[in-house]
């Protein structure tokens, strides 16, 4: 059955085993789609299952009910066609720059001549702006030219999909932009539908064309946000707009509900503002 | 650089063997209660030959016992590594084995393979420097961040893709700091055997002759000559890990 998402997330529920044998649910009837080329944001309390949703996606795990759904296809193991960024860049130190980003074409693209890998991961370093560090080690780098890398190293393949586990996390105010300004080029550059994990309400407004709210645990979507014009040409002034700012509200008014410190109810005026 | 670099261990050296030779002179000790450096030449020039010969046989079997350490410590450090299981049942075993000293298990391997000089030292240079290597090999394995595996995991690479391409890099600086204690130990056991057992070979052989004929410069001798190949032997680790793992160590600032 053809599907007008790339990702689709059905009715997915699930639990961790603890080593007392009993069982803590993490995700509960989760439903997230995704279309092609979108860039989905998922926000959320603390250890609500965020980054067990991207194990999840990225077939690293099996749900205990509900699908996971890749492009028309049923997720039952790992793809070669996910791309992934952590919090941390986890380069390998002895590899340079270069050959980590390489790493993923020599898993799935193991026919392709060194020449053409090399060209490919040129390319995405210059468009990162880390050209002339191909040759440095990672321990050369500054933290935000390090996820810089890690970035290029999770799309060196054109992964259909991209899953991002906080990768911006850890980085300073500062850099942290400018990175959110680099992945708006990086999407203008290559085609990859994207989920995004992130506690950084402004972050997900800036980036995405659509921002999940997940409830506290277990787990469950508990609000949607569509942006429009995310995906157009944005800089960081369009996040000290009127717009942002309600839409800002809203979002954090729903973290409120989902961490259980504020009630349902209160909600009616925030929403009306956002119309 | 590359001139300081030899220069200044050469001059501690030298420093060092006035500074004895000093000690000796100053208290006036004859050489059955100390021998000084200068007692040591004549030792190595009458001896010579012997020395080549011994050495050549403590070096070789210390060598084959260390790669037989490697070999096997690598294997159950892996296993202890990448089983949860085998590392809680094993690593009790692999404490109780080293707290036993090896000086104690001489002279029961000796007696078991009565005869077998060789493998004998060459069991007990195993035996010594096995647990360092073992037990570095686990930990840089155990601790091995979950996303380093998960990056080739969603790509859907093998085991053995993932252990080849990241752990075996990543535990490369642990393993070679192991590397450099087993070096040392290896040398004690294979030392052990050949002083203990009757009819030894090897250097340490050669002391225990000098003790059964009150050769003292020539038992000196002999300390001398463990010394150069054990600092022979740690500087060829020292330039294998430099080789293989020389990105682990951080530019000088």
């Amino acid at each position: 059955m053809a599907s007008d998402y790339l990702i689709e997330i059905k009715n997915v529920t699930h639990a961790y085993k603890l080593p007392d044998k009993s069982k803590l649910p993490v995700l509960n009837d989760l439903n997230i789609s995704i279309a092609e080329g979108e860039f989905c944001a998922v926000v959320g309390p603390s250890g609500c299952g965020k980054s067990t949703l991207t194990r999840l996606i990225a077939g690293l795990m099996k749900p205990d009910e509900g699908e996971v759904w890749l492009h028309g296809e049923r997720v039952r193991g790992p793809k070669k066609t996910v791309g992934m960024a952590f919090q941390n860049p986890v380069l390998l130190e002895w590899r340079t720059i270069l050959d980590n980003v390489i790493l993923p074409l020599e898993i799935v693209a193991a026919s392709m001549p060194r020449k053409d890998r090399e060209a490919r991961a040129r390319e995405l370093l210059a468009l990162v702006g880390l050209e002339g560090f191909e040759d440095k080690r990672p321990s050369e780098l500054s933290g935000g030219m390090r996820q810089r890398a890690s970035l290029c190293r999770s799309i060196v393949h054109r992964p259909e999909v991209l899953i991002l586990d906080e990768p911006f996390g850890a980085l300073d105010a500062f850099t942290r932009e400018d990175l959110w300004q680099t992945m708006h080029d990086l999407r203008a550059e290559e085609p990859f539908t994207t989920l995004l994990i992130t506690h950084d309400l402004r972050e997900s407004i800036f980036l995405a064309d659509e921002v999940v709210v997940l409830s506290g645990r277990p787990a469950t979507a508990q609000y949607k946000m569509r942006i429009p014009g995310a995906s157009a040409d944005r800089s960081i002034d369009d996040l000290y707009t009127p717009t942002a700012a309600e839409q800002l509200n809203v979002l954090r008014r729903q973290i409120e509900i989902a961490q259980g410190r504020a009630a349902d109810e209160d909600l009616g005026p925030v929403l009306e503002a956002a119309q | 650089m590359n001139l300081r670099k030899l220069a200044v261990p050469t001059l501690a050296i030298i420093v060092f063997l006035l500074l004895w030779e000093g000690l000796v002179w100053v208290n006036d000790w004859p050489n059955y209660k100390m021998a000084s450096p200068s007692d040591l030449g004549p030792a190595f020039t009458r001896y010579w030959e012997l020395f080549l010969v011994q050495g050549w046989q403590t070096l070789w079997r210390t060598v084959v016992g260390l790669l037989l350490a490697i070999f096997f410590g690598v294997g159950v450090g892996m296993i202890m590594g990448f089983s949860r299981t085998m590392r809680d049942a094993l690593y009790p075993l692999l404490v109780g084995f080293n707290a036993i000293p090896k000086a104690t298990v001489v002279p029961i391997v000796a007696l078991i393979f009565v005869g077998a000089h060789d493998f004998n030292t060459v069991l007990i240079a195993f035996m010594i420097s096995f647990f360092p290597i073992a037990v570095s090999v686990s930990i840089g394995l155990s601790t091995l961040e979950p996303e380093y595996r998960d990056i080739l995991r969603s790509l859907g690479a093998s085991r053995f893709t993932i252990f080849w391409k990241i752990a075996l890099p990543k535990t490369l600086p642990e393993f070679f700091g192991a590397l450099k204690v087993a070096v040392t130990l290896a040398f004690i056991g294979t030392n052990l055997m050949e002083i203990v057992s009757p009819h030894g070979r090897g250097l340490g052989a050669l002391f225990d002759s000098g003790k059964t004929n009150s050769d003292y410069p020539l038992m000196f001798a002999v300390l001398i000559a463990l010394a150069a190949l054990g600092i022979l032997l740690y500087y060829i680790v020292v330039w294998l890990e430099q080789t293989f793992a020389g990105w682990a160590e951080r530019a000088e600032t």
